[in-house]
């Protein structure tokens, strides 16, 4: 795996205007909800990257954004060298495809499976036109369907053979960049494990890189190579996965491990791993925005918006924290 | 964690069956359950979608749509049949002696009434207390169950609560009445994962505190182990292995669950490859031949496909019900 | 190559949507039409009388008095062959009238509803200007400035009638355009003519195609009423709005001459509204 740049995000905002501004002042609130809040982001070529949160941390919009469905407030987004402009061009819009997480309402239900994909092999001249419907079947069978799934419409299938199709769909255009935003959740367990098993050896073979949208970190940890962990709307830490594990420097991310439900039962008495609700996102606190949560907030985490930062040059790990690298080896130990 | 107090059982389900007419004819998405539970003890119900377990858990008190109905079997609490009830004596078990918690806070709770004087209903009628006492009590619980501020917040009505405020407040509810029983449908299936920490260790100190026995549904196999004593795993209607937690996720006797534990990716344990149950559950309509899992089992032998397994118990607490059911020793021996 | 357990080859799920035959509603509203619509274009076989041809010979004849089936007007012509003829007209300008407000509707309403911002506005303002007239206020004032006739029929129908579909359209898109598949056909790089007429349309056009019906109903008593006040279809021919109002004066004696073309326009009615109802239950999508 090379360690080459293949997407960049530099300051990106997707902001959301909530109701009126007279009403938000009155109600000293923020009239427009960012989901994304500046975000600074790398997916390297042939990585799979994690983009992992809770809901309201943004990864979701983070993940429109970089697909190129979901318009930017700020920011810009360079895919191998150039600037995407925020209306993309066909050929562009090949290079980055998105899976979706509801099998349900990700397919058009009017269309037979082949039609799907003939019409986007078609509108992209992915294949002379004589085998666009062999290159079809060809999809199909890499996803690990019958032909016969070629004439059927998406209501005859199941979850987990519509995310196939969902899959079959993405990997048409040959893309270089594969988003998939919480693409297993919806489906049973033992449903997922094929899905998973599936991303990873068209990972392989495809030589795509991968975006991983998940909030299942069993699940991260399993597939992926680096882990964004993202929270109201910012990257509050990204470190190679084992370290991010082994190693958490943000309290978020260590409260976050220790909060995941284990095979082995938990020590009675203890306290939750993150107390509190989140702050609604039109009234974020000063500063750092999770010190209302967090177990070691100081005066300064009031003042100052820690930046996400490694310890030093050269490191792969950043932290936003003021504390990430002061922080004792007792955070390690607790969650490893 | 501890056991269960006394041997007497608390709740005695036998040979449990619900049928659902349809237009394809008549299904039994719970077929033949049995189980216990003992005072204080604390029992997961797993399964996948389809496997009848959230049936299973509405036909205890009743609330099941109404194109199903129980027909054969028994469920015994206190000494008497809930399926036999009247309606009258039946609401008199509701609520006061056996309640429910459900999956979806925002829906389970009337979005017109505040809180609570949703939380404070239960005394009233059941308890017949006065409404200032139910008032007293409701803000004791809500105190008991962690919501912040519970005098100004009895006032407030649900939307002005975030999800896991509302789950809190359905605990409540369900403790109003010192029920001896807690019916838990996937609580914290719709929950982020550092409020469902939050949540499930609340419903576990609340049930060791007043020694209520809990029932808790759920398709994820972690949450069991961090509440539960005892899990039973269904299958298509019907429960196919039943144990202590640590017996059944450490040394399972029936392929299904050994599958279960095997597809999913164990964030203790990320070299492991994740291997998928084959083939798809069974429809409900026409189910296969001897034992239901057998088409999709690699242990299945020729009197599988024959013969249809009871659950069979191996001693006091353990059962199973596959025919060859060493064969998952001799696998987990392989794997450790 | 694929380690991967091969999915099931899909089985075909038995619906209901493709049995359109066994829907009773639409079958019913269906036949109905059918004999309504039959008896009208068959009028020739089923009558010998011209609808046109005065007999002052005979006026204000009763039922089945000479030879005349359900009497005559007092100008002698036929009833039967003037309720068959007129049911021609009436039917065919009422289907006519449809599909014009349908199609433009339909097409401002995507627009509308797919692009938004400025293109949303301007055709929302000019809808809020059209509906704040009734109906029928707006269009007897377009068929007196247009003339009385067919054609005027035609045109006041259209410039009214196609708010109604346009914002069905805009509402169904401004939701369905939210739908991920859509995203997915955007991310794909597909235009969005193509978008709008391939993906979204198919999956929107059923709530226009079930009003439609009813606005069918709605037209003939648009015409019917045009009529009436002598605005719409020109004597001498016929239809069942001009007998209802030429009978009106003989309800006591000849209470036929307005009461059966009533009955036509009810009964037709009830059929469009079965077709539209049975219509809604086929088409609403995936349930089995």
């Amino acid at each position: 795996m090379s360690a080459q740049v293949m997407l960049e995000a530099t300051g990106v905002e997707v902001g959301f205007p909530v109701g009126s501004s007279l009403g938000a002042r009155l109600r000293h609130q923020q009239h427009v909800l960012h989901a994304v809040d500046g975000v600074d982001l790398t997916v390297r070529k042939g990585e799979a990257l994690a983009l992992v949160g809770e809901s309201g941390s943004g990864k979701s919009t983070l993940a429109r954004a970089i697909a190129g469905i979901q318009r930017t407030s700020r920011g810009q987004i360079t895919l191998d060298g150039r600037v995407l402009p925020a209306r993309r061009p066909s050929a562009e819009r090949r290079k980055i495809q998105m899976v979706f997480q509801d099998p349900y309402s990700s397919l058009n239900p009017r269309l037979t499976v082949g039609g799907i994909l003939r019409e986007l092999l078609r509108a992209h001249h992915v294949v002379p036109r004589g085998e666009v419907d062999s290159h079809a079947r060809q999809l199909l069978r890499m996803v690990g369907l019958d032909e016969d799934a070629m004439h059927a419409l998406p209501r005859q299938f199941s979850g987990g053979q519509r995310q196939r199709v969902a899959i079959a769909r993405a990997i048409a255009l040959r893309p270089e960049l594969l988003v998939a935003d919480e693409p297993v959740s919806a489906l049973d367990v033992s449903v997922q494990a094929t899905i998973l098993n599936l991303l990873q050896e068209l990972r392989g073979e495809l030589g795509l890189t991968l975006l991983f949208i998940s909030h299942n970190l069993a699940v991260v940890r399993h597939l992926c190579d680096r882990v964004a962990v993202m929270y109201m709307g910012r990257i509050i830490e990204v470190a190679p996965t084992e370290e991010l594990f082994r190693d958490p420097r943000h309290p978020y991310t260590a409260g976050l491990l220790a909060a995941i439900p284990r095979m082995t039962a938990r020590d009675e008495g203890e306290a939750p791993a993150v107390r509190g609700d989140p702050p609604s996102p039109l009234r974020l606190p000063t500063g750092c925005r999770f010190r209302s949560r967090c177990p070691m907030a100081q005066p300064v985490c009031a003042e100052r918006d820690p930046q996400l930062a490694p310890p030093g040059p050269g490191s792969e790990h950043s932290a936003a924290c003021h504390f990430a690298w002061a922080a004792q080896a007792a955070n390690a130990a607790e969650t490893g | 964690m501890s056991g269960p107090a006394s041997g007497r059982a608390q709740l005695e389900v036998s040979d449990l069956r619900v049928q659902i007419a349809g237009r394809h004819g008549v299904v039994h998405p719970v077929d033949g359950v049995s189980l216990e539970i003992a005072p204080g003890e604390a029992t997961g119900l797993v399964g996948e979608s389809g496997s009848g377990k959230s049936m299973t858990l509405r036909s205890i008190l009743g609330l099941l749509p109404p194109e199903a109905t129980v027909t054969s079997g028994k469920v015994v609490f206190d000494d008497t049949d809930l399926t036999r009830l009247p309606r009258s004596r039946l609401n008199k078990v509701r609520g006061a002696k056996i309640a429910m918690i459900f999956q979806e806070p925002m829906s389970a709770l009337n979005p017109v009434m505040r809180v609570g004087n949703q939380i404070a209903e239960g005394p009233l009628i059941h308890l017949g207390m006065s409404r200032a006492q139910a008032a007293r009590r409701a803000i004791e619980l809500m105190q008991r169950v962690g919501i912040p501020d519970p005098e100004r917040r009895f006032r407030a009505f649900p939307h002005e609560f975030s999800g896991g405020m509302r789950q809190r407040v359905m605990i409540a509810m369900a403790l109003s009445c010192d029920p001896e029983l807690i019916l838990c449908d996937e609580p914290t299936t719709a929950l982020d994962v550092t409020i469902q920490d939050q949540i499930l260790r609340l419903l576990a100190r609340l049930c060791r505190e007043s020694g209520t026995s809990l029932m808790f549904v759920t398709h994820d196999l972690p949450v069991v182990a961090q509440v539960c004593h005892q899990v039973a795993v269904m299958y298509a209607g019907r429960i196919v292995e039943r144990g202590t937690v640590s017996q059944v996720f450490s040394r399972p006797l029936h392929p299904y669950t050994l599958g279960l534990l095997r597809s999913a990716p164990d964030v203790d344990r990320p070299g492991q490859s994740l291997v998928p149950i084959g083939g798809s559950p069974p429809s409900l309509a026409s189910p296969p031949a001897g034992c239901r899992f057998h088409p999709r089992c690699k242990f299945a032998e020729e009197d599988c496909k024959v013969s249809d397994p009871p659950l069979r118990l191996l001693d006091a607490s353990r059962a199973t019900a596959c025919l060859h059911y060493e064969r998952c020793l001799d696998e987990i021996g392989a794997d450790t | 190559m694929s380690t991967l357990s091969v999915a099931p080859a899909a089985t075909p799920v038995r619906s209901r949507r493709g049995r359109w035959y066994r829907q009773p509603t639409l079958m019913a509203g269906l036949a109905l039409l059918a004999v309504i619509a039959g008896m009208c274009f068959a009028a020739p076989l089923l009558t010998s009388f011209n609808p046109d041809t005065q007999n002052l010979q005979e006026p204000l004849a009763s039922i089945g008095q000479y030879g005349h089936l359900l009497g005559t007007d007092q100008e002698g012509r036929d009833t039967w062959a003037r309720l068959l003829f007129g049911g021609q007209v009436d039917l065919r300008v009422a289907l006519l009238a449809v599909i014009f407000p349908f199609i433009i509707g339909t097409i401002l309403g995507s627009l509308a509803g797919y692009f938004g911002s400025w293109v949303d506005a301007v055709i929302m303002r000019v809808i809020d200007i059209v509906v704040a007239f009734p109906f029928f206020v707006l269009v007897i004032a377009l068929v007196f400035v247009l003339g009385s006739g067919e054609k005027s029929i035609y045109i006041a129908i259209t410039a009214v009638g196609w708010v109604s579909y346009a914002r069905i359209t805009r509402g169904e898109i401004t939701v369905a355009k939210r739908q991920e598949y859509v995203l997915a056909a955007q991310s794909g790089g597909l235009s969005s003519p193509r978008i709008i007429g391939r993906h979204l349309l198919p999956n929107v056009i059923t709530q226009s195609i079930v009003y439609a019906m009813s606005d069918i109903v709605q037209n003939i008593v648009a015409i019917v009423t045009l009529s009436y006040l002598g605005l719409g279809i020109q004597p001498p021919t016929p239809d069942w709005g001009t007998m209802i109002a030429n009978g009106q004066n003989f309800l006591t004696t000849q209470w036929q001459l307005t009461t059966i073309p009533g009955l036509a326009v009810v009964i037709t009615g009830l059929a469009l509204s079965l077709t539209g109802d049975g219509l809604a239950d086929l088409l609403r999508p995936g349930s089995s």
